[in-house]
């Protein structure tokens, strides 16, 4: 209702304006650098208001993370510790399971992102390049696949992971998260952007399917591939509820799941934030390395996919 | 590796003649086995950890399985539609903390989505700007956000909203008291009519309800705890909408906004005629992701509440956990989990009828349409049908 009637009013206002510009190129370019200014000024202290509200919470994390229990009660908008202690992070590593959990959480990530660029690939170069029957069929089930909330999928995982005998294990953990459908779609819609000549070139010369997608698709896939390594990093590294219903030895848990019971206070009594803050700092490290290493990619590639 | 390689590589070595068609017919039979092998660990590990689980699943939510052993046992029992008449017209407990986590993910939903997708838009018109210097660095501070995990983000925001927390402890400086954020089941609709001297509402809407609540209290709005939830959600999500957003934009030539801007069209109406209608297939991908992703909040609830307080921010998906694996109805949290997807898959269908269908309501007034000057005659929703 509002947009309707802000946007009447933009148009009778700017009727009057246009034909003013019209009228005199000359005095608008005289009055357009004051005007300009005063917009440019006002747009950057939106924008830095902004940035502001985005990026203070994490350094407010930070901050408390090394703050004492007093300190971060006392004073949490403050982002100087009074006084600068370590013992957060020396209780995380040296008296909890923290360790454990971060070393689980790296184990599960490496693996399943070693397994989604190469199944995911894989299958990716089939849909795209090999003529078989039935590839309009897979095709259209891994859309369908693609639909499926992952919500609704955590007892019906449970139960074949409980089946299978594989619960409580790190087959369990890594095993159903090996693949992914919309990984496999991302690699199938780069390979049809790579022209086929190259590979007819490799086929002439007597190469095999799997020494042409091997030696000669998958190093021009770089960019793609790097697309699937941050996906899938940032979701294995990420998850949650997956972890919750294939395992509950402590032996196996993830940051994630570790850090959500610090969260609801099974370590610690009292608040006890500068631990628990200092827990998700360091979950947040490897992803935002991650982040920035391929921070032009990520911004880049999510650009392009959309762009074909 | 060599074994796909070997029949290949023989056939064409095998004569100069007869090699162009033996390897011709040998590409073809070997592509379709190599489709196949190529296939064969995505299909393997999506059949078993895919279909066959949401076949089980489905049984189980016809069953009566307790948990104990096989559900494909003898002993488990086929019940019907128990498990779903249970929540749905029950009468009982189940029924209403299904209705219960209905209410609370619907009013999520309805802020969420249209204030992530509004600000995803805001952040991403700002940022684009080409004059604009330093927009790499703003562009990494709204999307950092969406890079790390939600376990993470529920902590941080555990924090900053506590009663004495860094929001409550900015909002003091200005002036207002904060809210006990993550302790307070009160409905922030309820409460600006308690502010305005309502606190108990009709009886036609007190006494009557629909899953065991009543109209008044599916009217309660979000609890304030499900607020701060709320804004989480944009918090982390406009980041990576912004970057569709950008997306979209970039695909924007300058020509229109050019021809535009010599008609004498300000910003104001530039961006609503002219932009916004071709960031039409972007908004469309947005608002459906974003849609989708609302009704399955459940990392949020999991770290931070547990549906408390109140169970004001219970939703359908931490329900059908909380079900299955702590109170062992597994039948009942299977099905709450496929009425769920019902859900999801219905109000996908409809977003995407809902914005297919108005392009085509205001046909007379597209004669107007490439001339963007102030037309006292438009109709306002004319604009929508401009990127046909």
């Amino acid at each position: 209702m509002s947009l309707t009637l802000g946007r009447n009013a933009g148009r009778t206002t700017g009727g009057g304006r246009s034909r003013g510009t019209n009228r005199g190129t000359n005095g608008g370019l005289r009055r357009r650098p004051r005007k300009a200014l005063a917009w440019q000024i006002g747009l950057y202290a939106l924008l830095i208001g902004l940035a502001l509200v985005y990026v203070y919470p994490f350094l407010v994390q930070l901050a408390t993370s090394v703050k004492t229990e007093a300190d971060a009660a006392a004073d949490p908008v403050s982002l100087v510790p009074d006084p600068l202690t370590w013992s957060a992070y020396a209780r995380l590593f040296l008296r909890s399971d923290f360790p454990v959990w971060f070393a689980n959480s790296a184990i599960v990530t490496v693996l399943v992102t070693a397994g989604r660029v190469f199944f995911d690939s894989l299958a990716g170069y089939a849909l795209a390049r090999l003529h078989f029957r039935g590839r309009g069929v897979i095709f259209a089930a891994l859309v369908a696949v693609m639909a499926v909330p992952t919500v609704v999928l955590l007892i019906p995982k449970f139960l074949v992971i409980n089946q299978l005998g594989i619960y409580d294990s790190y087959a369990g953990m890594v095993l159903p998260l090996l693949v992914d459908a919309a990984g496999v779609f991302i690699m199938k819609n780069f390979f049809e952007s790579i022209p086929a000549s190259v590979e007819e070139q490799a086929r002439i010369d007597g190469a095999g399917t799997f020494r042409i997608f091997w030696s000669v698709v998958l190093p021009m896939a770089r960019p793609a591939l790097v697309t699937i390594v941050i996906l899938s990093f940032q979701g294995s590294w990420n998850e949650l509820s997956h972890f919750i219903v294939a395992a509950q030895s402590p032996d196996l848990t993830t940051l994630t799941k570790g850090v959500a019971s610090l969260a609801s206070g099974q370590l610690s009594q009292g608040s006890q934030y500068p631990i628990k803050l200092a827990a998700a700092a360091i979950m947040t490290i490897p992803v935002a390395v991650v982040f920035f290493v391929f921070q032009r990619r990520i911004m880049n590639t999510s650009e392009g996919a959309v762009k074909e | 590796m060599s074994l796909l390689a070997t029949p290949r590589d023989a056939g064409y070595r095998s004569g100069p003649d007869g090699a162009r068609n033996g390897a011709g017919r040998g590409i073809r039979r070997g592509e379709a086995v190599a489709g196949w092998l190529f296939m064969l660990p995505v299909l393997v590990i999506l059949g078993v950890f895919l279909l066959v689980p949401v076949l089980m699943a489905l049984w189980v939510s016809f069953s009566d399985w307790s948990g104990r052993g096989s559900p494909l046992s003898s002993g488990v029992g086929f019940v019907g539609l128990d498990n779903y008449a249970a929540v749905t017209t029950g009468g009982g407990l189940a029924e209403r903390d299904f209705g219960i986590a209905l209410r609370n993910n619907a009013w999520y939903v309805l802020l969420v989505v249209p204030l992530q997708t509004a600000l995803a838009l805001f952040l991403a018109v700002l940022v684009n700007r080409a004059v604009l210097r330093g927009r790499g660095v703003f562009r990494t501070a709204f999307y950092f956000p969406s890079v790390t995990s939600s376990v993470a983000i529920t902590v941080l925001w555990l924090f900053l909203f506590s009663t004495s927390g860094v929001v409550n402890t900015v909002l003091a400086r200005v002036g207002i008291a904060g809210p006990n954020w993550f302790n307070d089941p009160s409905g922030v609709l309820h409460n600006l009519l308690g502010a305005l001297g309502l606190r108990t509402g009709p009886d036609a809407l007190t006494q009557h309800g629909f899953l065991g609540v009543t109209w008044w209290d599916w009217l309660a709005g979000p609890s304030v705890a499900m607020s701060a939830f709320v804004l989480m959600a944009i918090f982390t999500t406009s980041g990576t909408f912004m970057l569709l957003f950008l997306a979209g934009l970039q695909n924007i030539g300058p020509e229109v906004e050019e021809a535009a801007m010599v008609d004498g069209a300000n910003a104001w109406q530039r961006f609503w005629r002219i932009t916004l209608p071709q960031l039409r297939p972007t908004l469309f991908t947005v608002l459906t992701l974003g849609l989708i992703g609302c009704w399955q909040v459940f990392d949020q609830i999991y770290t931070g509440t547990q549906g408390g307080p109140g169970k004001t921010t219970l939703t359908p998906a931490y329900l059908s956990y909380q079900s299955a694996f702590l109170s062992q109805d597994w039948g009942q949290g299977a099905a709450i989990a496929f009425i769920l997807f019902v859900i999801i898959v219905l109000l996908t269908i409809l977003q995407r009828w809902i914005l297919r269908e108005r392009p085509d309501v205001p046909r007379r007034s597209r004669r107007g349409r490439p001339n963007p000057r102030p037309n006292p005659s438009g109709n306002p929703d004319r604009t929508t049908e401009a990127d046909r």
